[in-house]
């Protein structure tokens, strides 16, 4: 049942792909017809005004939710076919931080990551706390941090979990200029390195990456 | 990962003790409630022991089963769960453990004082002990399928109930069938030995069972 290193296929080749995606809520269509392909060192800003469909779309794209049409590919294969493996390539940080308020800020990361697949030890989550602005604040319940921080120890598992699809929902909302910074570094690092960001924002931000696609759902 | 998960529902469960204590204390009340309010009959109070201990035990571990998945669910932890790579069933199987260890436990050990109160001679006392031994992780088993398809639901609490309560009642009649044949100087292993099957099918089914619910639950 533990995840492989190998399972994840060679980095070069993979590409994420979106054949003619609906989504339905309720009795109303938010959007029809989407298409898009990303490639290794590809960035895919998801836009458009609220309640468009931003969540729902990378929900589906992480297959948290299935589409009501058309199909999602990861390198050729539907995700829906992959199951665990895709699990273990792809990084999903939502609206919803993920973080327990009892356990300590390290815990949280240590068993997030262990979640995820990257069971890593003591010093490592210190190390990545450490590059994310918590220094110090290892030992702390959640419950005191303040939302920004609380982002912070979401986001700190990008530092952890190497795979190289990362789904972002408003990774930056409630966070500071300086952590904004942070952030947008570790994204252009993540995309030089061969990685592929799927992201929504509602703030402008400049990624240098590639192949940049904007997605505009109306 | 397995034991991750059991790690960190422990950890929280050391961290919110009341969670645990009401359910203990709430098995203890209603257990205790029956000798108060019946009077001290000893020949009825034995012969209703095995029910209200295990009426009390199912009424108890259901107490919990609303907390077992609406407070990740709550905080996105039950997300990031959908999303490991590991299966969810081996996740849910996990969750289910530390709710026994947390909730049916407690039970267990305290089952044979409580009995005291109701002249249960001995060996009765020893066979209820197994039978909750055997059963509880059962009705932790079939709860994580109740918790699970009542997720985010309004009024989950007494749906969950009603879903789960006639699931348990196998367990009930022959948890309480095992001391009542044992106090009556018949053989209690085969009522105990099928109490095992219905763990070993638990175990087997429910964390899948309850694992597609979940996705069904999240989407």
């Amino acid at each position: 049942m533990r995840y492989n290193q190998q399972s994840i296929p060679s980095i070069d080749k993979i590409m994420l792909q979106g054949i003619n995606l609906a989504c339905v809520r309720g009795d109303r269509e938010l959007f029809r017809d989407v298409n898009f392909s990303l490639e290794a060192g590809g960035l895919m800003q998801v836009r458009g005004p609220n309640g468009s469909g931003k969540t729902s779309l990378l929900r589906m794209l992480c297959g948290l939710s299935n589409p009501a049409a058309g199909e999602i590919r990861w390198s050729g294969t539907s995700i829906r076919a992959l199951d665990g493996e895709y699990y273990g390539a792809m990084t999903y940080i939502g609206h919803l931080s993920g973080t327990k308020d009892d356990l300590t800020v390290i815990e949280n990361l240590r068993i997030s990551s262990a979640l995820a697949g990257f069971d890593i030890g003591v010093d490592q989550a210190k190390d990545a706390l450490g590059h994310i602005g918590l220094r110090g604040r290892e030992a702390l319940p959640v419950k005191v941090l303040s939302q920004g921080q609380r982002r912070r120890v979401a986001l700190a598992r990008l530092l952890v979990c190497k795979t190289p699809l990362w789904i972002l929902d408003e990774p930056l909302v409630a966070l500071d200029v300086a952590a904004v910074k942070l952030i947008q570094e570790l994204l252009e690092q993540h995309l030089r390195e061969g990685g592929m960001v799927v992201m929504t924002t509602h703030q402008e931000i400049d990624i240098t990456a590639t192949s940049t696609t904007q997605l505009h759902l109306a | 990962m397995f034991m991750w998960i059991i790690k960190r529902d422990l950890l929280l469960a050391v961290r919110r003790q009341a969670d645990v204590l009401t359910t203990l204390f709430f098995f203890i009340i209603v257990v205790s409630l029956f000798p108060l309010s019946v009077g001290p009959e000893m020949n009825m109070l034995r012969t209703m022991a095995p029910g209200v201990v295990w009426v009390a035990a199912l009424l108890a571990s259901m107490l919990s089963l609303g907390r077992m998945f609406s407070n990740d669910y709550l905080d996105g932890t039950l997300e990031q769960m959908l999303l490991s790579p590991q299966s969810l069933s081996l996740l849910v199987l996990g969750k289910a453990a530390a709710h026994w260890l947390v909730t049916g436990v407690p039970l267990v050990l305290m089952a044979p004082v409580l009995g005291i109160q109701y002249d249960l001679p001995g060996e009765a006392l020893l066979v209820l002990t197994a039978a909750l031994l055997l059963g509880t992780p059962v009705l932790s088993l079939i709860g994580a399928i109740g918790a699970a398809l009542t997720l985010g639901l309004r009024g989950g609490g007494v749906l969950v109930s009603l879903l789960v309560l006639p699931l348990y009642i196998p367990v009930l009649i022959f948890g309480a069938g095992a001391v009542e044949a044992n106090m009556s100087g018949m053989e209690f292993d085969a009522h105990l030995s099928l109490i095992g099957a219905f763990l070993l099918v638990s175990v087997v089914f429910a964390p899948w069972a309850a694992a597609s619910a979940l996705r069904v639950s999240l989407e």
